[in-house]
């Protein structure tokens, strides 16, 4: 009895812990943002929510709105 | 080859792009795969406005120059490069292979580079055949008088 409430719990866990990863992995992935690259190689990474970020994210959404009309 | 070509070539290679503009850095359109010119205006110069204040991003003296620009939204994404005279903006679809549409943009304006160094060194060789056939022209008048 006792094992089986103990494989039950790990099931549960195993669940609970793949669900936030999902989730957090698409969250990730759908983030809006900017990425600024210079000619050295290195780049910036702006987010929604930065100063940078929600400065050019709407110049961003216009580029966008404008290619497809 | 000339811009026209250039682009097309592009999204043929590059299926991720829905649309592509080639450009100067003022936002003045060279090329586009856009049909309305009024849209390809817009869309080169609200490339150029993005560039422009992406440039702004760092300011410290002596920092290298911006090269590029990816701006991801959730319906799509915006790339944009530049080379010394032109830019070249295209929109995809949500989650493309950044690298990949980079590579492809910087291919593009490669093409276009070198077809316009081409055309000028074609350009200075016919005004060097023109005027040695001007000056033969004139001695042998010269000559005959």
């Amino acid at each position: 009895m006792k094992a089986r409430s103990a494989v039950g719990l790990l099931a549960a866990g195993a669940a609970l812990a793949g669900a936030i990863v999902f989730v957090r992995t698409k969250s990730s992935i759908e983030r809006e943002h900017v990425d600024v690259y210079f000619a050295d190689g290195s780049m910036v990474s702006l987010e929604a929510g930065s100063a940078d970020g929600d400065r050019l994210l709407p110049l961003a959404r216009r580029v966008l709105a404008a290619a497809r009309g | 080859m000339d811009a026209a070509q250039a682009l097309a070539d592009l999204t043929e290679i590059s299926t991720q792009i829905e649309a592509a503009v080639l450009a100067g850095h003022d936002g003045s359109v060279v090329a586009s795969t856009l049909v309305d010119d009024a849209a390809a205006k817009s869309f080169a110069e609200a490339a150029a406005e993005l560039l422009a204040e992406a440039d702004g991003v760092r300011t410290e003296p002596g920092s290298e120059p911006l090269v590029q620009v990816e701006g991801a939204a959730l319906d799509g994404s915006v790339f944009v490069a530049k080379d010394d005279r032109h830019l070249v903006a295209a929109v995809t679809k949500p989650r493309p292979t950044v690298g990949l549409v980079f590579y492809d943009l910087k291919t593009c304006l490669r093409m276009l580079e070198r077809e316009e160094e081409a055309k000028a060194e074609n350009a200075t060789k016919t005004a060097t055949r023109r005027r040695t056939t001007k000056k033969k022209t004139e001695e042998a008048e010269s000559e005959s008088s």
